[in-house]
């Protein structure tokens, strides 16, 4: 294939018995990007992440890492290095000792290795912590060594493996800018799996959304946020309203769903007739205090408010609309008029036809 | 404290302090003490230092000292040997059932009494016995072959005494190592040996001690297995001790060799701490 992809899979299908834990999953990943899986757990992107590294054998298919089968290639001699959930740091190790380690099983020699794990150690910002002990070291403090233990190795690429997981939240946000800038600053190719949404979304140049051992769409973050391909996605990735219904009418990608309980909703997607699944995200219901305001909208409504989710700039309100089943979520506006609004307040909603998207169920 | 909780205190803690007292501190004082009289005349002793000087000036008492010694760390590091891929299988491999089912085969043949354990080994290797048999029946031998009575045969003994007590501090050392740290180990590029030499050894190094002085104390104070396996040439320290208090009545004498094992196994196993960098805290919380 073409010289600038680091990583390309083909057809890889690893069974379990039955169960096919990865189902004939094709993908490349380029040279120095930030490619992310994102799936619920138990989707089958840690058996992925494992055929990757070589601690798993795939049941069928081809792993090549810049040309080169992977197939029958032990872990050890893989020019992929892995972070993992749990780092996995050495504990009878020191920081140093640890991050000169793959150095030394390669056979470079000692103080060549101790000098550029020191260097390394500069360059993740652990400058002087070489004699520590790694259990004298702060969670986001592991994590750096864990990475750096990959990177003074200079491979291909690198599997991170929901390295975050562990951290508590506002390290979290931290590291994940941390991880960018370090995937920037080395340049090497990223490959990180994760159920969390949010990670693939702020670090990925691209993601891949897995489920039930399939990919159900390969894209970048705001392609799979704006444009997702399948139901799953638009509903597994960001937070988005979900309503099941019927298909009145459709014309030209232009679709009409009429839910159960009464409500029409004009939308776009390529269903024709049948079940049918509409998904509309919270920012994209504009809300009015009177209803002249929402006039050139298709979709409009007229709802009373149930609830304030207050969450700083990611609030948004509850809307109980008759029609609909379940409440509209929409965002809190934080400024104007509506910045103030209460529980019990009647409000105008109405969201355009290209903002809903409709799905066959 | 009220007084009521103190007498509650002080008859829990009774047993174990008579057991301390009575079992173990009295009677080495009285050793000790014993070790120092000397006779002067019949039923006439006085103190001095002359049983020690005795062990000194006997070559066999020394010699014998010396060989147990040996013989001993050399049945340890073969237990260990032996142990290591037992526990790691155990530990690493295993799951559930067979983890249990084998841990109870390990531990089966110490529901008989060592001397019969024994007796079953003298069965297998003596000069009528079931190996000697199959050798000459299978044209290996012409004629029958005594594997009694010689070191091999002690070492045998021993270390199939010892195993079980290497085992179980190894699998327990083994088992709390994460798997993921294996797996990176090898991810970083270690070879095998690398990963058993720098992340599985160093990991297990309590359990190894742990498990190295037990074997190492049971060996040195064994009296069974090398009297019985190696009969005249089993020459065990033990068989010293037994012979002063026992055969030839002298009581002193006795007391002094048994002081002097004491300070032998003590002094091993302090060497071995030291060699391995272990503090006894650690190694008696993996036993």
């Amino acid at each position: 294939m073409s010289q600038s992809t680091d990583l390309d899979l083909v057809n890889v299908t690893k069974q379990f018995g039955t169960h096919a834990a990865v189902n004939n999953v094709t993908f490349s990943v380029a040279r120095g990007e930030f490619f992310s899986i994102l799936g619920p757990s138990g989707c089958g992107k840690t058996t992925l992440m494992r055929m990757i590294a070589g601690f798993e054998n795939p049941t069928s298919g081809d792993i090549r890492i810049r040309d080169k089968s992977m197939i029958g290639v032990p872990a050890n001699r893989r020019p992929v290095n892995m972070v993992f959930q749990s780092l996995a740091l050495f504990p009878m190790m020191s920081v140093g000792e640890n991050i000169a380690y793959g150095l030394t099983c390669r056979g470079v020699g000692r103080a060549e290795a101790d000098e550029r794990a020191t260097r390394m150690l500069e360059r993740v910002g652990l400058k002087g912590f070489g004699e520590r002990r790694v259990t004298a070291l702060s969670g986001g403090q592991r994590q750096r060594v864990a990475i750096a233990r990959c990177l003074v190795l200079e491979p291909t690429l690198v599997l991170l493996d929901e390295p975050l997981g562990a951290l508590d939240l506002k390290l979290r946000e931290h590291m994940k800018i941390e991880l960018k800038q370090l995937q920037g600053q080395f340049n090497t190719t990223f490959a990180y799996i994760t159920h969390d949404q949010s990670e693939a979304l702020v670090m990925s140049d691209r993601i891949a959304v897995m489920n039930q051992g399939r990919f159900e769409q390969v894209g970048s973050p705001r392609e799979l946020y704006h444009n997702p391909a399948t139901p799953f996605v638009a509903s597994f990735v960001g937070e988005t309203n979900r309503w099941q219904g019927d298909v009145a009418s459709a014309s030209n990608g232009a679709v009409t769903v009429r839910l159960s309980t009464g409500g029409m909703l004009h939308g776009r997607g390529g269903v024709s007739q049948g079940a049918a699944l509409s998904f509309v995200r919270p920012e994209a219901v504009a809300l009015a205090q009177d209803a002249a305001a929402l006039s050139s909208l298709p979709n409009r409504f007229e709802g009373r408010v149930s609830a304030v989710l207050f969450d700083g700039a990611a609030s948004s309100l509850l809307i109980e609309t008759p029609g609909f089943d379940q409440p509209v979520r929409a965002v809190l506006p934080q400024a104007g008029p509506l910045a103030g609004i209460e529980v019990g307040e009647a409000v105008h909603l109405g969201w355009t036809a290209d903002a809903m998207k409709v799905f066959a169920a | 404290m009220k007084p009521a909780h103190r007498l509650t205190l002080f008859l829990l803690m009774a047993p174990a302090i008579l057991w301390l007292g009575l079992l173990i501190i009295l009677p080495h004082v009285e050793i000790l003490i014993l070790s120092f009289s000397q006779r002067v005349a019949p039923r006439v002793y006085e103190f001095g230092f002359g049983n020690y000087l005795e062990f000194f000036t006997e070559p066999l008492y020394w010699r014998t000292f010396a060989r147990t010694a040996i013989m001993s760390i050399m049945v340890t590091v073969i237990t260990l040997v032996l142990a290591f891929p037992i526990a790691m299988y155990i530990a690493r491999v295993a799951q559930g059932r067979v983890k249990a089912m084998l841990l109870l085969l390990c531990l089966l043949p110490f529901w008989v009494s060592e001397l019969v354990r024994t007796l079953g080994w003298m069965m297998l290797l003596r000069e009528t016995g079931i190996i000697s048999y199959l050798l000459r029946m299978t044209g290996l031998a012409s004629q029958p072959v005594e594997l009694l009575y010689n070191d091999g045969a002690v070492i045998l003994g021993l270390v199939y005494g010892g195993l079980l007590f290497m085992i179980v501090p190894l699998a327990n050392a083994l088992e709390s190592l994460e798997p993921s740290v294996v797996e990176a180990g090898f991810d970083l590029g270690g070879s095998r040996w690398t990963v058993l030499r720098r992340i599985v050894i160093p990991h297990a190094m309590p359990g190894i001690v742990a498990g190295s002085i037990i074997v190492f104390m049971l060996t040195v104070g064994n009296f069974a297995t090398p009297v019985l396996l190696g009969g005249k040439n089993g020459l065990w320290f033990t068989e010293q001790i037994y012979a002063q208090f026992i055969t030839r009545f002298n009581w002193p004498q006795g007391a002094a060799f048994g002081i002097l094992l004491l300070l032998l196994s003590s002094a091993i196993v302090w060497a071995g701490l030291r060699l391995t960098r272990q503090s006894l805290g650690t190694t008696l919380r993996q036993a």
